[in-house]
């Protein structure tokens, strides 16, 4: 049975003009498509934010909870039944903030769950106070001086949290976006994609750099399995390992050619060079690395308690509450 | 009661009788009930001879009740006065209400048991001590002054009965191959043969019972075996400290077949019974907290019955996780304490709102914050009523013993799944460890359970807050086509279900939340006594009922005219309370917290001002204290 993005549609967003939340919605509408689970088998679960709104605009089974619980409550979801397709929608305050020991523990866990964290590094349904994962000294109305904290990189905590599947897109390249997408679901354990977002009013142009595709080829790398590590306009420039970091170097210097640099391997087990990757940044004079970082399969969580349950009614010989009584010490009273 | 004041005129010790003297003039002596206290470290087997021995005496229909005292240390020092744990039993020859006020019998497998639980035990009680673990290192640590430390505590010696229990039990088991250590754990068994032969009970009962227990490892049973044997012939060949040995018959038997069950353990059966009426996977979302994590381990343990376990990484994740599997159609239960409740609370908030079936359950412990982590009181009630943002109405179900537990359960999981309403389940520490005889229930006689399923019927008009006739939601689980919808925490529109902030929608969403628990219909509330003609009405709620029960037997005995009427259901209350509340000349409302029940019901009763009896000391009520204090009302 095939579906059409139109199918997985439902009501009228209500999210800013231009918010990157709605380049995003209309990808997870065509992925949705494209996977073809149907939409009653797929759950979509979100927290508080302008982000969470999304399951409102989903012609799926949804639940737009509390603020941080989303990973908590689809963890729940999907292990109650497997068979469905469980999506979760955070921004980063609700994700990594209030709902940062969910996101870890989701990570840890390898829930079959597919969490996307929509970052605009900004809280913006509270009206713009800084978010975990705004740069310091990032001023906002509750940071009128400059924030004075380190922020998060969402990367680093699913790896961190020993995370097995880690991509990063642009809310505006909803081609890259939908792709994303089907890989996140084709990986079997928790994924996380980072879509990095512009928020119009509270913290327009925070992704400028890489937001626009004129951006992107000269500021993001898109990194494929597989796959020589070159970016560029004409793709001139190239990722080298040096030492124990990453440099950039450029294709016909100094004797470099494109067999010279690094091959992409988002399956190797080990996460250094992916949190490497996934760290580049332009103020570094790094591009910023778009596509899947990490993909690693794993035993999954839901997977493992059920395996677990066969394997225990098959050693067991109690199967129902009658039979379990039966395995008490019990006496009878004439 | 009768049974407390029938022991008190028959079981009588005569003080007056030489130690150790051997006479074959022992008497047996019939008593109605008896209690017995075993204590020593926590790794004495205090637990397993206590229950070794209310097993074998509920095999021949005696009534038991048990209850634990068991120290918030995890591992204190040997021999350390921290580190003493106890087990208390009460049998009687009909049913028993509660584990009983102070102990017949205190079994002190050390000095510093002796110098703590001493204080449980009655005026005339018998003290078996081993003697061999009351060296001056045992005293010094225990903190005894002297050597002379039945006069320090002020203990008549001829009630003690002083035997080298330690020195014995390695006589008897010499030729066992065991090491020195195996041999030491069998020390228990030793106390548990004085005790059987205290008591004239029957050794092979208890035989077969650790040949049971044991089957695997046979020389284990019958090592103990021995021991208890052992013990049993030193009782006989001594006579020991007494000149009476007792007995207990049975009376008012129900048949049956039984089996000893602690309030946890009956908490999770009932769990696991109301999933398979329901046909749900039973899920249970939590994290450890003491005194409910045992209903997690016992749940864990049954995945062959399918249950499905998650311990989470957090209280609040182990309720988040719970709403997520009652989404998706499970029978969803979250367990924890006060401290979770506490937690818990907005999650809790939005399985309201979301109106989505979902039982918690509260084994309350002593608060505020951590409290008393291993003691008991009712202090949860008003969190658990009204301890949310926002009009929140949520039922409220307390049991009222270790084996009600398991009903109340099932009952809690029944209102969840049929009502599509979070339920609190209220249980506290003291029914959660203690245990009770349990008649297997029959899963085939029991109500059946079905949730409101939305019908197929409705397919292509449906909305998410659609209500059957009695106000309750439909329940559209995920996977059927035609039912896709969203839930949330944010106000819905009554006919579309979409997001909804009008005024007039809102005032309307909240009647109708509240009205739907409003019209669950619970059974009435149950007087017994003196219904009729009671100058007095005890009420109370949970897990008091057995001794607020033998307060008023005990009353009653003494010509007073008393009844009594505990709550089951507190949310919503059952439909005759105001008439029985109002009914009797004096009320007197028994809690153990401030007076949460007592406010509660005057703020649902018109002129209802109860008396109150209020105790917050996270032990169980006493049953004398009790009756001492309402015969002043």
């Amino acid at each position: 049975m095939a579906f059409t993005a139109t199918e997985y549609k439902k009501g009228q967003p209500r999210w800013c003009p231009g918010c990157g939340d709605h380049f995003f919605l209309a990808s997870l509408h065509k992925a949705m498509a494209e996977i073809g689970t149907e939409p009653w088998n797929t759950a979509v679960i979100s927290g508080i934010g302008c982000s969470s709104r999304l399951p409102h605009y989903m012609a799926t089974y949804g639940m737009n909870t509390i603020h941080g619980r989303a990973a908590a409550i689809a963890t729940g979801c999907k292990v109650a039944n497997p068979d469905l397709t469980v999506w979760q929608i955070s921004g980063d305050g609700d994700g990594l903030a209030i709902g940062g020991n969910h996101f870890i523990h989701a990570n840890r866990r390898n829930i079959n769950l597919n969490i996307v964290l929509l970052n605009n590094r900004i809280y913006g349904l509270t009206k713009g106070q800084y978010s975990p994962t705004s740069p310091r000294g990032f001023v906002s109305k509750s940071s009128p001086y400059g924030t004075v904290e380190e922020p998060f990189y969402p990367a680093e905590l699913c790896f961190g949290a020993r995370g097995h599947f880690f991509a990063r897109t642009v809310a505006t390249d909803g081609a890259h976006t939908v792709e994303m997408l089907k890989a996140a679901n084709a990986h079997k354990g928790t994924s996380v994609t980072e879509v990095l977002q512009n928020c119009v009013i509270f913290n327009d142009g925070t992704h400028a750099s890489v937001y626009n595709k004129e951006g992107r080829a000269k500021n993001a790398i898109y990194l494929e399995h597989g796959k020589p590590m070159l970016f560029g306009e004409n793709l001139e420039y190239g990722i080298m390992q040096e030492g124990f970091g990453l440099k950039v170097v450029k294709i016909g210097e100094n004797g470099i050619t494109e067999n010279d640099v690094l091959v992409h391997d988002a399956h190797c087990a080990d996460n250094t060079l992916h949190t490497k990757l996934a760290l580049m940044g332009n103020g570094d004079g790094f591009p910023v690395a778009l596509g899947v970082i990490r993909d690693v399969e794993a035993p999954t969580y839901d997977d493992a308690v059920t395996a677990q349950i066969e394997e225990v009614k098959a050693a067991k010989k109690y199967h129902n509450f009658a039979e379990l009584l039966e395995t008490n010490d019990i006496w009878t009273v004439k | 009661m009768n049974g407390i004041l029938q022991c008190r005129t028959l079981f009588i010790y005569n003080t007056t009788h030489n130690q150790n003297i051997m006479t074959d003039k022992l008497e047996i002596k019939e008593v109605a009930d008896i209690v017995v206290r075993f204590s020593g470290d926590s790794g004495d087997g205090m637990q397993l001879a206590g229950n070794i021995f209310s097993t074998v005496s509920a095999t021949v229909g005696n009534g038991i009740s048990t209850f634990p005292d068991y120290p918030a240390d995890i591992r204190a020092p040997q021999g350390s006065l921290t580190g003493v744990s106890g087990f208390q039993v009460h049998i009687g020859e009909g049913e028993v209400y509660t584990p009983g006020d102070l102990c017949d019998v205190l079994v002190a497998m050390n000095a510093a048991a002796l110098k703590t639980q001493y204080k449980y035990a009655k005026p005339q009680a018998t003290i078996i001590i081993d003697t061999d673990s009351f060296g001056k290192k045992d005293l010094d640590k225990a903190q005894f002054l002297t050597e002379d430390y039945l006069g320090e505590m002020g203990i008549d010696p001829d009630r003690v009965i002083a035997c080298p229990i330690t020195t014995m039990v390695k006589d008897c088991l010499a030729d066992s191959g065991m090491d020195n250590k195996a041999m030491l754990k069998c020390r228990n068994m030793f106390a548990l043969g004085l005790v059987c032969w205290l008591f004239s009970r029957d050794l092979d009962l208890v035989a077969n019972f650790l040949r049971e227990k044991f089957a695997k490892k046979p020389a284990i049973a019958e090592a103990n075996i021995n021991v208890i044997q052992a013990g049993y012939d030193y009782g006989h060949n001594t006579h020991s400290n007494a000149t009476n040995v007792y007995r207990i018959e049975t009376k008012e038997k129900v048949p049956g077949r039984y089996m000893d069950i602690t309030g946890n353990k009956a908490t999770a059966y009932g769990f696991i019974a109301a999933a398979e009426k329901a046909g749900l996977k039973l899920y249970l979302g939590s994290y450890p907290i003491t005194p409910a994590t045992d209903v997690l381990h016992e749940l864990a343990k049954h995945k062959s019955l399918g249950v499905t376990t998650v311990q989470c990484e957090d209280e609040i994740a182990g309720c988040a996780s719970a709403i997520g599997a009652s989404f998706a159609g499970a029978l969803a239960v979250t367990s924890t304490s006060g401290p979770g409740l506490c937690l818990k609370s907005e999650a809790m908030n939005l399985a309201v709102t979301m109106e989505l079936p979902l039982v918690i359950l509260d084994v309350q412990r002593g608060g505020p914050a951590t409290g008393l982590p291993t003691k008991s009181e009712q202090t949860d009630l008003l969190q658990a009523l009204f301890g949310r943002n926002g009009e929140s109405p949520m039922p409220v179900i307390a049991a009222t013993s270790p084996t009600d537990c398991f009903y109340a359960a099932y009952d809690a999981a029944k209102m969840a799944l049929e009502h599509m309403t979070p339920v609190i389940l209220l249980t506290d520490a003291y029914i959660a460890n203690g245990s009770g005889a349990f008649k297997l229930p029959d899963l085939n006689a029991m109500e059946g359970i079905n949730p409101p399923y939305v019908p197929e019927g409705l397919k292509g008009e449906w909305t998410p807050y659609m209500r059957a006739e009695n106000g309750t939601r439909y329940w559209a689980v995920p996977g059927r086509e035609g039912f896709t919808h969203i839930l949330g925490g944010l106000e819905k529109d009554d006919k579309t279900g979409a997001i909804s902030t009008d005024p007039e929608n809102h005032h309307l969403m909240t009647i109708k939340r509240q009205a739907k628990i409003d019209n669950i219909n619970v059974p009435d509330l149950e007087v017994i006594g003196d219904t009729e003609d009671a100058e007095l009405l005890i009420v109370g709620f949970g897990s008091t009922y057995g001794h607020l029960h033998a307060a008023m037997d005990e009353m009653r005995a003494k010509g007073k005219k008393v009844a009594m009427a505990q709550f089951r259901y507190i949310n919503p209350l059952p439909k005759n309370t105001a008439e029985v509340l109002m009914k009797y000349p004096k009320v007197v409302v028994a809690e153990q917290n401030m007076g949460q029940l007592a406010g509660y019901l005057r703020m649902k009763v018109d002129g209802f001002v109860p008396a109150q009896y209020n105790q917050v000391k996270g032990q169980p009520f006493i049953v004398n204290e009790l009756v001492e204090a309402f015969e002043k009302l």
